[in-house]
């Protein structure tokens, strides 16, 4: 089952509308609260991203019976130290994105913290892909 | 599923017209209209009134005792919420209102919220008990089910605490027993303004000590006081016994009006009133996107429980009078009141805790989630079928939850009437895709 979004730039009126949606489908599943919660957590963050910093995107969510996998794709302007931008507190945000309440420097390292696994794929001046996965476990706490 | 909750809301099928305006309006989507009736789920209903308060027809109603139940008991004891001063306009004092509820015939009468102070004297502050920051006010019953329905993760945040109204009750019991009444002559009844409140009396704890005789509806005790009331009646034949009133603290007095609970909690506090904005924001909680705060105030009702669906007056005018009539009364309760509630301490202490809340979740297509996950796929295919509209003429309330139901073999896709309208052929071949309705519930 895949879920196909488009994440707008600079949109920050709909930033979280991706992950509320699917939150709701998730709850439809009768899957643990606290695995809903990470996936929700590490979603967030990522489309936030997608909003805060890059020139637009799409993320698709497809479940499966053994995991759900996110991949966050944008359209530049890339990453160009990546294992910096995974430190926490570190945030290339600007003012303007600081203003609204987001750029804290925690959206990386959430969602690496949230997520089973993390892969990401940039450069300077290329496109921003990231891949998150989720092992469907059902015997996390309610 | 079989449900043991017990609902207050009911459709009285003479007078629904099957408009799907109540349908439109739940805000758990508990509503479908089956051959041209309202009927309501009642896994997914949490008592909020939003659905009476939009029906045009009055079909929706609220079960309350009938007001003569009260003569059962040889002590009737009137628990009333300070929502019912706002009731009254100006000239009706909160002395001659108190005197009107006597006059019908109750024998002692409390103020619920006078529990927020039972509360205080008992443990000098007010006791909060829950696991996880924010802390959830567990104040508003429709807030509360609607977290054990919806919001599962964040049961663990709600506020363990016994309600105003059940503590009131409680002491009340103890202290009229404590004066040698038989508990069987003591009728305790709440005056319910909302309906979330009565569903809460009709569940509630078994324990003698703590049990309502149950509840009357708001509106019809205004109802029965306004004629006791009027100027004629007040001029010729003003209420032989004036009546102490109730004791009760300014503080305590505007609890049930939002921001009233927070105001008395330390810490960061917010206090959130109307239903779709609690849904929001348990929303913000559950995702961790809410800056640091320490205590929620949820109300289902706009203006908080002035805006509740029993109540008469406007909820504005409403929460005006009741923060004047509660800055008449004292900030302390008086020595005597305290006193009296310390004595009748060991009775209550060990009572002030709500039992643990438990999850009813009723948003999953199946308990087992590879099934679930299947039957969300096949859905999602056939609402790429359904035309989108929401029109709500199939009676559910959305072309999604149509495509669910479906799926769940509750209805087949011959119930959309656009598709049917549109293209008869095509649903024919849909039918054979998807399913028509099994044999059994065509008969029904």
């Amino acid at each position: 089952m895949t879920y196909s979004y488009d994440v707008q730039a600079k949109n920050f009126t709909r930033a979280g509308a991706v992950s509320s949606e699917f939150k709701k489908e998730l709850k439809k599943l009768n899957l643990p609260s606290a695995l809903i919660k990470r996936i929700i957590i590490a979603l967030y963050e990522g489309e936030v991203n997608v909003v805060a910093h890059s020139y637009g995107g799409s993320i698709t969510c497809t479940i499966s019976s053994e995991s759900v996998i996110i991949t966050i794709q944008d359209t530049g302007p890339g990453i160009p130290d990546i294992a910096l931008a995974m430190k926490e507190g570190f945030s290339t945000a600007s003012d303007e994105v600081r203003e609204m309440g987001f750029g804290a420097g925690m959206g990386m390292a959430n969602m690496k913290k949230n997520s089973d696994s993390l892969h990401i794929t940039s450069a300077e001046g290329k496109e921003t892909r990231i891949d998150l996965s989720f092992l469907l476990t059902f015997e996390e706490g309610t | 599923m079989s449900t043991s909750f017990k609902h207050s809301l009911y459709v009285d099928r003479e007078s629904c017209k099957g408009c799907t305006r109540c349908m439109k309006q739940c805000p758990t989507s508990a509503i479908r209209i089956v051959q041209g009736i309202a009927q309501v789920d009642p896994e997914k209903c949490i008592d909020c009134g939003q659905c009476m308060a939009v029906c045009p027809h009055q079909a929706i109603t609220i079960k309350g005792e009938q007001f003569n139940t009260i003569f059962s008991y040889t002590r009737r004891v009137a628990i009333i919420p300070s929502v019912l001063i706002g009731q009254f306009d100006e000239e009706v004092t909160e002395q001659m209102m108190i005197d009107a509820i006597y006059d019908l015939g109750f024998t002692d009468v409390f103020y619920a919220e006078f529990g927020i102070d039972i509360l205080r004297t008992l443990g000098n502050h007010i006791s909060v008990y829950s696991d996880s920051l924010p802390v959830i006010s567990s104040y508003c019953p429709a807030v509360v089910r609607l977290i054990q329905l919806s919001y599962p993760s964040l049961l663990s945040h709600v506020n363990l605490v016994k309600t105003p109204s059940q503590i009131t009750s409680m002491y009340a019991r103890s202290a009229l027993e404590n004066e040698g009444v038989l508990p069987e002559e003591i009728g305790i009844f709440y005056i319910s303004g909302c309906a979330a409140k009565v569903a809460q009396v009709l569940n509630g704890p078994s324990a003698r000590k703590e049990l309502m005789s149950g509840t009357l509806n708001l509106d019809t005790l205004v109802n029965m006081m306004q004629p006791l009331l009027s100027k004629p009646s007040r001029s010729d034949k003003p209420f032989a016994i004036s009546h102490p009133l109730p004791p009760i603290t300014s503080s305590s007095f505007l609890y049930s009006v939002t921001g009233g609970e927070s105001a008395g909690m330390s810490g960061r506090k917010m206090a959130i009133d109307e239903i779709h904005n609690v849904i929001e924001f348990l929303d913000l909680v559950e995702d961790e996107r809410l800056s640091p705060v320490d205590f929620l105030e949820l109300r289902a009702c706009d203006t908080g429980c002035t805006g509740g669906i029993l109540t008469v007056r406007n909820r504005f005018c409403a929460t005006e009078r009741i923060r004047y009539s509660g800055s008449k009364h004292p900030e302390e309760l008086p020595p005597d009141v305290a006193k009296r509630i310390t004595e009748r301490g060991q009775d209550l202490l060990y009572h002030l805790k709500s039992e643990r809340l438990t999850s009813k979740p009723a948003l999953s297509l199946d308990e087992n989630p590879i099934k679930a996950l299947k039957k969300l796929e096949k859905a999602h295919a056939i609402e790429q079928i359904l035309p989108g509209l929401d029109c709500g003429l199939c009676g559910y309330p959305s072309c999604r939850v149509l495509s669910e139901e479906i799926v769940q073999g509750n209805t087949s896709i011959r119930s959309c009437s656009v598709l049917k309208m549109n293209s008869p052929e095509t649903l024919n071949r849909l039918e054979k895709i998807w399913g028509s309705l099994p044999r059994t519930i065509r008969d029904a």
